[in-house]
């Protein structure tokens, strides 16, 4: 079933959710990895999950909720499939990351930020992946696609 | 098998030494420019060409190493122990590789950048540097124990604990002068000495690897290439300090990171090394990875312990130092994962070599990230107080053929930029500081003739206001109007006074935010506008003279240095540039769209960025 983003509420199958908490001891230094798991096994971080965890942790969820708010890898909204991250670090903004973020902006037909209807992309921004030498780079999900151009960003596998 | 005592670590190592003395070994880059070239591919070709030559797997090995350096010659392999250096290797060339340099020990001398001298030490980018946290980068595989034992690891725990004791240690790195590798450069000594009055339990030792500044990826290089100097410094460091526990924290975007010193905590664990008494001494202590979420501000210290607790990662006013209150309120000494990393050596080797190191104030050695306009690029360790034009014109080889140097950027976002007169400057904490730009992590940038300043203010100033964690209030508020305006500037709509608006707004910043982060968040805007004012106050009246800011200037093509190859003509990507073959081009101003494209791509200097009005 194709995903939608933002829209309704979807239902999550939840029913790993349980061994997945109990994986770690509930204690409050776990929130964030908690929640960095939930983000991994459901590309987002679910109503339910939120709750579950505060439940779990005895934490209250206004807590929850601030430390999801503020971590930029956790999102509230499901992400797509691939993340494609374009680098907006020094190196590659002095050799033309902004140009290639408009052109991928066009060519995935997303801005910064947006999910595809299909869910298959999420277009993100990081700063700096550590291949300056490589400059201008995107990463594909853990792959990191360097020295990019108007040729070579055709031949992505996008 | 669990090391009982220093005998059995001297014991293995000995016996590591005499093991195959034929050995040869195939060392791919793995850090992070090579993986990014493709050096995870070539390692597999590698291994399948081994396997087609039938060569003995235990005397002919292929493994990744750190990160060798030249990233951008990647990806690049050593042979030991022969030392041969090659780069650009492709998968294509495994055979070729495998059978002649595995194989035989010998040169492929096409691959090799100086094949008259094939040790990588014989190029001017390794000629001045000075590799020791990066010693074993190129020597050892960094997922296996056993290598790091061999090259010497762990001689500086067993000197510590069985020789020096708490104390001594403690004194050899005070007096050695270590400062904080992180940015801040804050002698590690006096941390050190300030958590031996405090009281409470347990106590931590933590390593910060939350390596956040763009540009900056040397302690990636680290973590991945070596990630055992980090363990056995906190051990050492845990030692002296009396720490029961330690906490390596790690950047989001770091898997490998993670999963290397996760790897090399389990090793150090089944030996003994980590856990309970320790080489069967009464000495305890056991370590473990947290990883960040992503976002910046995380490096800050306190903000960095507030989000190992499980809070919102937010910095403190620090009235309380953390030696005395810090994680969890315990007494607690965070360094920079570089910073403890350096610590082996300083135990084994005592404050005096260490103070030979360097300069006076600044001894010791710096992992720098060269990137930006300079021939060669990648990961550079330096002794300090090295001219910054070493770094820039011998390890760099200076900016590309027809370029002119223009700027430094050091130090990332705490940082700032230094003009053409900062080549002169001795690369170190306090001169650069005094300067008006920052250590930072390490980061340096270079920017020729083509690179604006304000622009490079503006996007510095984005990326802040982007990660103020909006706790305080100068922070929050003074960043968002300061990159208005600075893209006011560099889009053409900036007014008369910005620049006076600038610095004072900034100033204001400077003297008022909360944290370290906050204040220093100051720095692009106002050492671009100390050294660069004259541009600052052409953007003002919309002119870009680096044409870098679009719409601000128009290439002028001078008749007299241009050699009509038509380059520029090519890369116009809106058809403004005039001229047959073998004539001398124009622009049509009418016509141009801004990009720089043509700039960029002239080899002969002729191209100007002019004034509009100044265009007919």
């Amino acid at each position: 079933m194709p995903k939608t983003n933002p829209g309704a509420p979807e239902a999550v199958d939840l029913t790993g959710l349980r061994g997945l908490l109990e994986s770690r001891p509930p204690e409050a230094r776990e929130l964030l990895p908690l929640l960095r798991d939930i983000q991994t096994r459901y590309r987002h971080l679910p109503e339910e999950a939120v709750r579950g965890l505060s439940e779990y942790l005895g934490l209250p969820l206004a807590r929850v909720y601030a430390v999801s708010r503020f971590y930029k890898s956790l999102s509230r909204v499901p992400k797509g499939e691939r993340l494609v991250k374009v680098c907006l670090g020094t190196a590659c903004h002095l050799r033309g990351a902004p140009a290639l973020l408009e052109a991928l902006e066009g060519k995935l037909g997303l801005a910064l930020g947006e999910t595809g209807k299909d869910g298959r992309f999420t277009l993100e921004s990081v700063n700096c992946v550590g291949a300056c030498a490589l400059a201008p780079v995107v990463m594909l999900d853990d792959e990191v696609h360097g020295k990019l151009n108007d040729e070579s960003l055709a031949d992505l596998p996008l | 098998m669990r090391f009982e005592g220093p005998a059995a670590v001297a014991a293995r190592r000995e016996e590591l030494a005499r093991k195959d003395p034929d050995v040869r070994t195939l060392r791919v880059c793995g850090g992070p420019g090579c993986l990014a070239s493709g050096s995870r591919e070539l390692l597999a070709a590698l291994k399948e060409a081994a396997v087609a030559s039938g060569l003995d797997p235990a005397k002919r090995r292929i493994s990744f190493t750190g990160c060798l350096g030249l990233c951008e010659r990647g990806p690049l392999l050593e042979l030991d122990p022969e030392g041969h250096f090659l780069r650009g290797v492709a998968p294509s060339d495994a055979a070729e590789v495998v059978g002649t340099a595995l194989g035989e020990g010998k040169l492929v001398p096409r691959l090799s950048p100086n094949p008259e001298s094939p040790e990588k030490e014989s190029l001017e980018f390794y000629g001045p540097q000075k590799r020791l946290i990066m010693r074993r980068f190129g020597k050892i595989d960094p997922e296996s124990f056993d290598d790091y034992l061999a090259t010497g690891g762990y001689e500086a725990l067993v000197i510590s604990l069985f020789e020096s004791g708490p104390a001594e240690t403690l004194r050899r790195v005070a007096e050695s002068g270590l400062r904080g590798r992180g940015g801040g450069g804050f002698p590690a000594g006096l941390k050190w000495k300030a958590m031996t009055g405090a009281k409470g339990t347990p106590r931590y030792v933590l390593a910060n690897g939350d390596e956040g500044d763009p540009g900056a990826f040397m302690n990636r290089s680290l973590m991945e290439g070596d990630p055992l100097a980090v363990v056995e410094g906190l051990t050492i460091g845990a030692f002296a300090l009396g720490a029961e526990r330690g906490i390596i924290y790690v950047r989001n975007e770091y898997p490998l990171s993670v999963a290397r010193l996760e790897k090399a905590i389990a090793g150090a664990r089944a030996r003994g090394l980590l856990g309970e008494n320790i080489l069967g001494t009464d000495f305890s202590f056991d370590l473990s990875v947290t990883e960040g979420g992503g976002a910046f501000v995380c490096g800050e210290s306190t903000a960095l312990m507030a989000s190992i607790e499980g809070r919102e990662g937010t910095p403190r006013v620090k009235y309380v130092r953390s030696t005395e209150a810090g994680l969890w309120d315990k007494p607690t000494v965070l360094q920079n994962v570089e910073t403890w990393a350096n610590v082996p050596l300083i135990a084994a080797n005592g404050p005096e070599w260490f103070k030979g190191i360097g300069a006076k104030g600044n001894p010791g050695t710096k992992v720098f990230s060269l990137a930006g306009e300079t021939r060669n690029t990648g990961l550079v360790e330096l002794p300090l107080g090295t001219k910054v034009g070493v770094l820039v014109n011998v390890v760099g080889g200076g900016v590309r053929k027809g370029r002119r140097f223009k700027a430094i950027q050091s130090g990332g976002p705490s940082g700032g930029c230094l003009p053409e007169s900062a080549l002169e400057l001795p690369l170190d904490f306090d001169h650069l500081t005094e300067a008006g730009a920052m250590m930072g992590s390490g980061g340096i940038i270079v920017m020729d003739d083509l690179s604006c300043p304000v622009d490079v203010a503006r996007y510095f100033t984005g990326f802040l206001a982007e990660e103020s964690c909006g706790k305080c209030v100068p922070c929050r508020e003074a960043l968002p109007v300061l990159r208005e305006v600075l893209s006011d500037l560099t889009r053409g709509s900036g007014r008369k006074g910005d620049t006076d608006f600038l610095e004072k707004q900034a100033g204001l910043l400077k003297e008022t935010a909360l944290c370290g982060l906050g204040q220093s968040a100051a720095n692009p805007v106002l050492s671009t506008i100390r050294h660069f004012r004259e541009e600052y106050l052409e953007h003002e009246s919309g002119y870009c003279r680096s044409g870098r800011c679009r719409g601000l200037y128009v290439p002028v093509i001078d008749p007299g240095a241009c050699r009509a190859c038509g380059s520029c003509q090519k890369v116009c990507p809106a058809g403004a540039v005039g001229g047959k073959k073998k004539e001398k081009r124009t622009v049509a101003a009418g016509k141009c769209v801004g990009c720089g494209a043509c700039l960029k791509a002239c080899a002969f200097f002729a191209i100007r960025a002019e004034r509009k009005e100044h265009v007919g």
